[in-house]
């Protein structure tokens, strides 16, 4: 009729193509991400640009001439110790042995960076519940996936063009910055595959962050492993890895050998594993529901156990899994590297200017001692994100407005806090204390040395709990003092406590900046005698910092 | 004579520029039910917040239970139990974990009167936090509350995620803890809910109490609907006082009339010879129009006042 051509229905007002893709709305998506991670992500980009910089001048000046930089590989090549802690040497260029002492740990950040991008425009966008009001618009189903990982893929691309700037910048040739750039992206992109999965999976953004990051630490785990078992080539300045640092994008990185063997076609891996989990991820988005994951939720008890009828029940119930997770994950990082404690002389005796490094940091010359500080004070600081992590759980559970029922029952601000704080504070030192007992008997295992080694292990990792005391209550005070810049300060600090303590010295900064991470002022035991005066006064300034939040937590308003 | 259960004089609690509360006042007496009621943003759940001592007044004076609700709160807190608006719970809690945990740190609940609950309620206590509804969410912290024997409930939009069967149920649990002398402080918007269990109500509006008192102190403020069918013309029913929105067509009227009218209104209406006679009650709906009108009133005037 012709009334209806002239006055067509609403519905058919629309034109098909406006209404049929799964991407439909990818770009608005795409440009809301962009536009609330205005901030964060070029902070990320930013520190990454800085610390490669900062790495870039260190080595520069450390390695100058040919000799130098021979006498280096030679070094590093046969030590099991440094072939695992950093990566496989592959030629003697300044470039490679740039690749080699940190590609490693900027494959690690850029994981990380990638994995809490897709998660936070993924998983989280379903569990706060936005999700549902964006997926009932005009947006196809695969639309939010596609405008995390664009948004992912976008900031590693210019993290990648960064390094290869920097690189460039210092002369390094072209061909291998350009090959570092597209490597150091591609660990990034496969990492945001990988976290499109795991936001699939898991039906918290917390358990796809943490799924994710265990791929990350298990990638790192087996190139270690591969690096750790590979052979030294016969010109003895390079090493060939064993397989399981093929099974790894990491170990892919390190593999390719930017500024030595330079094998390109291992972007070609890169690419096939990117295709292949953002594949995966997209298969199973057709396959769910929104706001679940891939595993059923099993009912629980009905009635709550004695044990949870408590501030501190809850606390432990709510941090259990991420202590538990913590603690295995230090246990294996300490054995491992228990075990491989006695390649340390080996490791250090050929190289005069790492044995000097070491003693720099620690003062002696007993290398086995001075291996124990420098792992275990990197433990320490580890066991501080945790802290870190775990006294801002009382941020969260405020913001998202679950410490509201809880404090309008018979508890108090400060029982609350100290709930969270008693959990925090034991579970990293049980974590410190498993990883040093663990250690020492790895050590004393593949050495046959007991007795005092032991007992060195086990007081180098304990020495350290003051400190990540002291992490801890900064982080009570400022959730009470200025709750609002808490996480961004509790992060801060832990950033601060790791520059300072394991790069300061590499950087030569001066003491009194050095003085400011609680971490400077952990006795370098047993390299040191143990003295017992600083530690008071970490745990005196633990305990101020502490107070110091409690009193303000007090005294504000819940803010949510 | 007994102190009041909640007494809130001249509060006032600012959040940086934004007032909240501007000199509100509000006294609850023990063993009622007082209905709270007022739009969405007008300062309900800030109100009740600065009760349980989770905000901090600006200024003015508020008594709970006879103690201070910040310096007091733990000690206060024994003795009342809170259901807020948005539930928000442990995701990976259980529902029935979630009541006793409330419970208990409120200082025990009553067994018996927990598993009645949640019968009464449908509630599956063994499905994770994560999994429930908005309506089953409510649930759990209106199951913990009940089951808490305390002598005071404050209630901040319970039910807006239950459904009507639900409410009913919600409904029967107010008058058994009332029944048994506790005081009920009921925050909504919904004014029926407030009519069906309310003995007093107080309307707030922009941080500000408008009206306070009892249905029937309230009522008496409203206007009575009335339609009439009359022998006689109803001309210049118009003239009379008290009338408004007056609609006449020959023997037939239909107009609003305010209590003190009535009286007048119905010996007018009287010589007329009366037919017919329909008034409908006032509600709460209509006061609660007629202050929430005022402001789109204003907010049309200065329009007007624009486009001129």
């Amino acid at each position: 009729m012709a009334v209806d051509t002239r006055a067509p229905t609403p519905t058919a007002t629309r034109a098909p193509d406006s209404g049929g893709s799964s991407l439909t709305g990818t770009w608005r998506l795409l440009r809301l991400a962009a536009r609330r991670d205005r901030v964060l992500l070029p902070v990320w980009i930013v520190t990454l640009g800085v610390l490669l910089l900062a790495s870039v001048a260190s080595i520069i000046g450390l390695y100058d001439s040919e000799a130098e930089r021979v006498q280096y590989a030679l070094a590093v090549a046969p030590s099991v110790v440094a072939r695992a802690f950093e990566g496989p040497i592959l030629g003697t260029s300044l470039g490679a042995i740039l690749m080699t002492e940190t590609f490693g740990m900027f494959a690690v950040l850029v994981g990380i960076m990638s994995v809490q991008t897709v998660v936070r425009h993924t998983r989280l966008e379903e569990e706060t519940g936005r999700a549902e009001l964006v997926g009932s618009a005009v947006v196809g189903r695969h639309a939010p996936l596609t405008a995390a990982l664009a948004v992912a893929f976008a900031a590693n691309l210019a993290v990648g063009g960064t390094t290869v700037a920097i690189l460039l910048a210092y002369d390094l040739p072209t061909g291998g910055a350009v090959l570092a750039g597209l490597l150091l992206m591609g660990v990034g992109w496969s990492f945001a595959g990988v976290a499109a999965i795991t936001a699939q999976i898991s039906a918290s953004a917390r358990g796809a962050n943490g799924l994710g990051g265990a791929v990350i630490g298990l990638a790192y785990f087996l190139r270690a492993v591969g690096d750790g078992l590979g052979e030294v080539a016969p010109s003895g300045v390079a090493v060939t890895s064993a397989w399981p640092s093929w099974l790894s994008p990491i170990g892919w990185g390190q593999q390719a050998g930017a500024f030595a063997v330079e094998r390109w076609w291992v972007l070609g891996l890169f690419a096939g594993l990117v295709v292949a989990t953002v594949a995966a991820a997209f298969t199973l988005t057709r396959h769910r529901d929104l706001g679940v994951g891939m595993r059923p939720v099993r009912p629980g008890p009905a009635e709550a156990s004695a044990a949870l009828r408590s501030p501190v029940g809850l606390a432990w119930r709510l941090q259990r899994p991420t202590v538990l997770a913590w603690l295995l994950g230090l246990i294996i990082t300490a054995g491992v590297f228990g075990a491989i404690g006695d390649e340390v002389d080996a490791f250090l005796e050929t190289s005069d200017e790492l044995a000097e490094l070491f003693t720099a940091l620690g003062g002696s010359d007993v290398l086995v001692d001075l291996f124990i500080v420098f792992f275990l004070a990197l433990l320490a600081v580890a066991v501080g994100a945790f802290a870190v992590q775990g006294v801002l759980r009382l941020r969260s559970e405020e913001v998202s407005g679950r410490a509201e029922p809880l404090l309008s029952t018979a508890v108090a601000r400060t029982r609350w806090v100290a709930s969270h704080l008693i959990v925090v504070a034991l579970g990293s030192a049980a974590m410190l204390l498993a990883a040093g007992m663990v250690g020492g008997v790895a050590y004393g295992l593949v050495t046959g040395e007991w007795g005092a080694r032991f007992g060195d292990w086990v007081l180098a990792a304990v020495v350290g709990i003051p400190a990540v005391w002291v992490l801890a209550g900064l982080v009570v005070a400022a959730v009470g003092l200025v709750p609002r810049r808490a996480v961004s300060i509790g992060w801060g600090a832990l950033g601060v406590s790791l520059v300072m303590g394991q790069l300061g010295a590499l950087f030569e900064l001066p003491q009194w900046v050095l003085n400011i991470s609680p971490f400077t002022h952990v006795p370098a035991v047993p390299a040191d005698d143990l003295q017992w005066l600083p530690l008071l006064l970490l745990l005196a300034v633990a305990a101020g910092v502490t107070g110091l939040g409690l009193a303000a937590v007090r005294r504000r308003d819940l803010l949510t | 004579m007994t102190s009041p259960a909640i007494h809130v004089a001249g509060l006032t609690k600012t959040f940086g520029p934004v007032t909240a509360l501007d000199n509100f006042d509000l006294e609850v007496a023990i063993g009622e039910v007082h209905g709270f009621l007022g739009p969405n943003g007008a300062g309900k759940s800030t109100t009740i917040r600065v009760l349980l001592g989770l905000l901090r007044r600006d200024r003015g004076e508020v008594v709970l239970l006879g103690g201070d609700p910040w310096h007091d709160a733990v000690r206060l807190h024994r003795r009342l139990a809170y259901v807020p608006g948005d539930v928000h719970l442990w995701p990976n809690l259980t529902g029935g974990e979630a009541i006793d945990l409330l419970g208990e740190l409120r200082g025990g609940l009553d067994q018996r009167r927990r598993a009645e609950l949640i019968e009464r309620f449908q509630l599956d206590p063994t499905k994770r936090c994560s999994t429930y509804s908005k309506g089953n969410r409510q649930k759990v912290a209106i199951i913990s509350a009940f089951a808490s024997r305390v002598e005071l409930y404050l209630l901040d939009e319970p039910t807006s995620g239950l459904d009507p069967l639900m409410d009913t149920v919600f409904q029967a649990c107010v008058r058994d803890v009332t029944a048994e002398g506790s005081t009920v402080l009921l925050s909504s918007h919904i004014l029926a809910e407030v009519e069906a269990l309310g003995e007093r109500i107080t309307i707030i509006r922009d941080g500000r109490r408008v009206e306070s008192g009892t249905l029937t102190e309230l009522r008496h403020l409203t206007r009575t609907s009335i339609t009439v069918h009359t022998v006689q013309p109803l001309d210049g029913l118009a003239d009379l006082d008290g009338l408004n929105d007056v609609e006449v067509e020959g023997t037939h009227a239909r107009f609003e009339v305010e209590p003190d009218a009535m009286g007048t209104v119905q010996r007018w209406l009287a010589e007329r010879e009366v037919l017919a006679f329909t008034s409908s009650p006032p509600t709460l709906q209509q006061l609660f129009l007629r202050h929430y009108g005022q402001q789109l009133t204003a907010a049309e005037v200065a329009e007007a006042g624009e486009g001129s």
